[in-house]
């Protein structure tokens, strides 16, 4: 035998039935990325850029030129740029309080200030709305309709990014460093600025780019808030596709998003692993402890967005529980009905059935896709050929968090319609649209869990002669079965809630709850809007209740990024 | 014990590691290394940390790729045998038990996945935990464990699935000294009960001593020195492997010459004759006594039951020595020194 011949046969040998099995396992997700995401992208792209077969860039040149458009994108980065920093700055002292200090109603208000990010979108923007238009409670300061109104909502929307990220991080922090540092004579606040913050850097880079992104492509919020007059680069890329059928200018913005949000990514990387060191990480309850008088701030704070947190929904609930300014429970009667003028096709009831028989589809899709994924990126491979791998396999499902919803929705549109693959008319498009949403929040829910797992513990199985399948059930799933249902519970909150992609698929005849809140406060009429209200709520009941279930398994890794 | 497993009678030629290499990049971590492990004996594989022991015995294992070279079990080449097809058992360091299943439920697995019926199963765990001191333990959860009792349910969990061979990375390197003695002891006649062939891997010489039939010694990722614990403590192959191995100081030829002077039956010829061999010193190859040594006491430390010393030969050359504890010896004292010819190795 020929010396190259038996070195292949070697290391053919070695890890046989892990090795080979894993990437056919990749297989499926990246299939599912390539036909319901970076087809129906690039189809878009394509549509835009090369509307006649030829590459032709001058939309480029003609597109960023306009003076709307160079508003837009200018607006667009500083309102995502200055949300992100008023999130961090109130997340951070608020992180403190709920996950470094115990004192009683702390699970109550670490409930409370996560609650926005499951509220549907269009709901939190129909919730400020209620709160600032006139005659609402804070109608006097004229605040409706107003730019500054847009980040409010931005950063009601996103704060609890910011302290579920810090939140878990600070939690495991081991305190000796920072006992360490003051007993060499360290003021607490000295202790913070040269121990703590320092530790607890990538954690606030990710959780800030993580807002960024969301706020830079926001959409129902911006939306049902600020209408077209305050247009994000998302909210124009709709404008632009779904009103003025422009789809050279459409493809330009798609284009610039999606540089702007690989650039970012691709810095904070950077600035992660230049920030991040191993770190002792202690057991969660070891650190807590009662308040003290220094703790003074962070408590103010806390309570301050906690009442920020209340306020847009109690105005949504007391709203709509109003109707020609009497207490009445009309408009939840009427979520039996199709509104004023028959605004809708079907009652909000079927809608909300709607919703939830898509949500289930899209749970499933996103979570055994998000299984598979995390599975893969969680193990330790040796060969650097499969860390690169690996590593681009980790950040391309992430990708979706990125790229406007609405593109992903109009290009469904716009390449899925013709054979093999003609999906315009199925009912499956906007689960599929859903998971890719809700695909990169499963993977980041389990992929820590599963990483933390020994991998001799898996080995240790294989040695007693468990085959690597067999291997996965006995060590992984007893870990992972209560993050799997975490998971499950926040996929469902979150496609429930998702518009942006919805709006576009969903066939009139079968819309979710969110797109029918929208369609009723574009109608005129009051029992219209009262109705929304009405549907808000409930949709705000329902998605609330399923992360109240999530938080009791006591993940830590749900929601963080 | 009659009642212990044994594995099926074995006609072969056990484990045969012929020029196996690893490398991770441009990291060679195990070099060239063969080694065998015959009929029902214990090998141990003695080396500091990062010389490539646990490497060595993952690629036996099938957890790690070899580069070059084949690992063979019964005349069978392992290439292409996937971990769990080998029938070789392994302890881990840290045991992995698995947290969620019950002691009972661990020791089980591997009999299970083998294809052993619930009733066996159940009976060979009984035989096992017995067999390592822990009868009646089956319901326990591994959390309710002690360390000890911990790596006790990892070796009964190894054997039950009867290993064709065993493999055990530092099993005790975890546990406290006094646990570590009594554990090794047992591990030792356990493996001799069952008739298991193993191969140990550890950094504590008196580990491999305690449980091994044969050591080899590794360094760099090279087998350096083999031969049975007696042979290999007595006559380490250079003076890094007499220093690994517990010797306490080494002494060049020219610095030897007093010993050498004064004990030349059990030292060899002097220098100065072409035949210069360095010699190998344990702590307590000196005793204050009546020898034919006299040295300037430097420094004196009290250790447990005797005390020790360094002290100065009239060459200037300095050595280490013990004295008991009835008579005090101090600092500036000039005393006279037996050599204790069982403590003492002339490297090659």
């Amino acid at each position: 035998m020929s010396v190259a011949a038996r070195g292949a046969r070697v290391r053919r040998g070695a890890l046989s039935g892990t090795g080979p099995g894993l990437v056919l396992l990749a297989l499926l997700p990246l299939a599912f990325l390539a036909v319901f995401f970076l087809l129906p992208v690039g189809g878009m792209l394509l549509r835009g850029l090369a509307p006649d077969g030829a590459l032709d860039l001058s939309g480029f040149a003609e597109g960023l030129s306009g003076r709307r458009i160079q508003r837009v994108i200018g607006l667009t980065l500083a309102q995502a740029l200055i949300a992100s920093a008023i999130s961090v700055l109130l997340g951070v002292p608020v992180a403190y309080a709920l996950y470094r200090l115990r004192f009683p109603g702390r699970g109550l208000l670490r409930a409370m200030v996560v609650m926005p990010f499951v509220m549907p979108t269009v709901v939190v923007g129909v919730a400020f709305r209620t709160l600032l238009s006139e005659g609402g409670p804070l109608g006097s300061l004229g605040l409706d309709g107003t730019w500054a109104a847009i980040i409010a909502g931005l950063v009601f929307f996103n704060i609890s990014v910011v302290v579920r990220t810090v939140g878990a991080a600070w939690e495991g922090l081991d305190t000796r460093a920072e006992e360490s540092a003051a007993s060499l004579g360290a003021t607490p606040l000295e202790v913070l600025r040269t121990i703590t913050l320092p530790s607890l850097l990538p954690a606030i880079l990710s959780a800030a780019s993580v807002v960024f992104l969301f706020c830079a492509t926001a959409f129902g919020v911006v939306l049902t808030m600020g209408g077209l007059k305050y247009g994000t680069v998302e909210t124009e890329i709709y404008l632009q596709t779904a009103h003025f059928l422009d789809l050279r200018t459409a493809a330009v913005l798609s284009v610039v998003q999606l540089i702007v949000v690989l650039a970012l990514l691709a810095l904070v990387a950077r600035l992660r692993a230049r920030s991040e060191h191993p770190q002792r990480r202690i057991g969660a309850s070891a650190a807590a402890r009662r308040p003290r008088r220094g703790d003074w701030p962070a408590l103010a704070v806390t309570a301050a967005v906690a009442a920020y947190v209340l306020a847009p929904v109690s105005s949504l609930v007391i709203r709509s529980l109003h109707r020609d300014g009497r207490w009445t429970l009309a408009n939840y009667r009427a979520l039996g009905t199709t509104g004023d003028g028959n605004a809708l096709l079907v009652p909000v009831w079927e809608a909300l059935r709607n919703s939830f028989a898509i949500a289930v589809d899209a749970t499933l899709i996103a979570l055994v896709l998000g299984l598979v994924v995390a599975i893969i990126v969680s193990r330790h491979p040796r060969a650097p050929l499969a860390r690169r791998g690996q590593a681009f396999f980790d950040s391309a499902f992430m990708l979706p968090l990125g790229v406007s919803a609405v593109t992903v929705g109009f290009g469904f549109l716009i390449t899925l319609n013709h054979p093999p693959l003609d999906l315009r008319s199925s009912s499956i498009l906007v689960p599929i649209a859903q998971a890719t949403v809700a695909l990169p929040l499963v993977v980041r829910t389990l992929a820590p869990v599963l990483r933390s797992i020994d991998d001799r513990l898996r080995q240790a199985a294989m040695v007693l002669g468990a085959s690597p399948w067999r291997a996965l059930l006995t060590v992984d799933l007893p870990t992972v079965w209560r993050p799997l249902l975490a998971a499950a519970g926040f996929a469902m909150a979150v496609s429930l809630g998702e518009f942006g992609a919805t709006a576009f698929l969903a066939r009139p005849d079968m819309p979710t709850l969110p797109v029918v809140v929208f369609r009723l406060i574009g109608r005129p009429g009051g029992d219209n809007f009262g109705m929304a209200m009405a549907a808000s709520v409930v949709l705000t009941v329902v998605t609330v209740a399923i992360m109240g279930l999530v938080e009791r398994l006591r993940i830590s890794a749900v929601g963080t990024f | 014990m009659a009642d212990a497993p044994r594995p099926p009678e074995r006609s072969g030629t056990g484990l045969e590691v012929a020029d196996a290499t690893v490398r991770f990049g441009d990291l060679t971590a195990v070099d060239d290394v063969s080694l065998q492990v015959a009929g029902a004996e214990t090998l141990a594989i003695l080396g500091p940390s990062g010389c490539g022991k646990s490497t060595l015995l993952r690629a036996v294992v099938g957890l790690e790729e070899l580069t070059s070279g084949t690992v063979r079990f019964d005349g069978a080449d392992m290439a292409g045998v996937p971990v769990h097809r080998r029938g070789f058992g392994l302890m881990f360091q840290d045991g992995q038990l698995f947290e969620h299943l019950t002691v009972g439920g661990n020791v089980a697995y591997g009999p299970r996945r083998r294809g052993v019926d619930r009733a066996e199963a159940i009976a060979r765990v009984e035989r096992l935990l017995t067999l390592v001191g822990l009868d009646g333990y089956a319901a326990r959860r591994p959390a309710t464990l002690s360390g000890g009792e911990r790596q006790r349910v990892a070796l009964a969990r190894a054997l039950a699935a009867e290993p064709r061979l065993l493999l055990l990375d530092e099993p005790l390197s975890a546990l406290d000294a006094s646990l570590r003695g009594r554990l090794a002891a047992d591990l030792r006649r356990i493996l001799a009960t069952t008739e298991t062939p193993a191969l140990l891997v550890t950094h504590d010489h008196e580990e491999a001593f305690a449980v091994a039939d044969r050591v080899a010694l590794m360094r760099a990722g090279r087998i350096v020195q083999t031969g049975t614990p007696r042979e290999v403590w007595a006559h380490p192959v250079d003076a890094e492997a007499a220093l690994f191995l517990g010797y306490s100081r080494v002494l060049e030829a020219r610095e030897a010459e007093a010993l050498r002077a004064a004990y030349p039956s059990a030292l060899g010829a002097s220098a100065g004759q072409g035949r210069d061999t360095a010699i190998a010193l344990r702590q307590n190859a000196l005793r204050v006594g009546d020898g034919p040594l006299e040295a300037e006491v430097i420094t004196v430390a009290p250790a447990l039951d005797e005390l020790r010393l360094a002290v100065r030969l009239v060459d200037g050359t300095e050595l280490d020595a013990v004295a008991g504890l009835v008579e005090p010896v101090e600092v500036g004292q000039h005393v006279r020194l037996v050599l204790d010819e069982s403590a003492v190795a002339r490297l090659p």
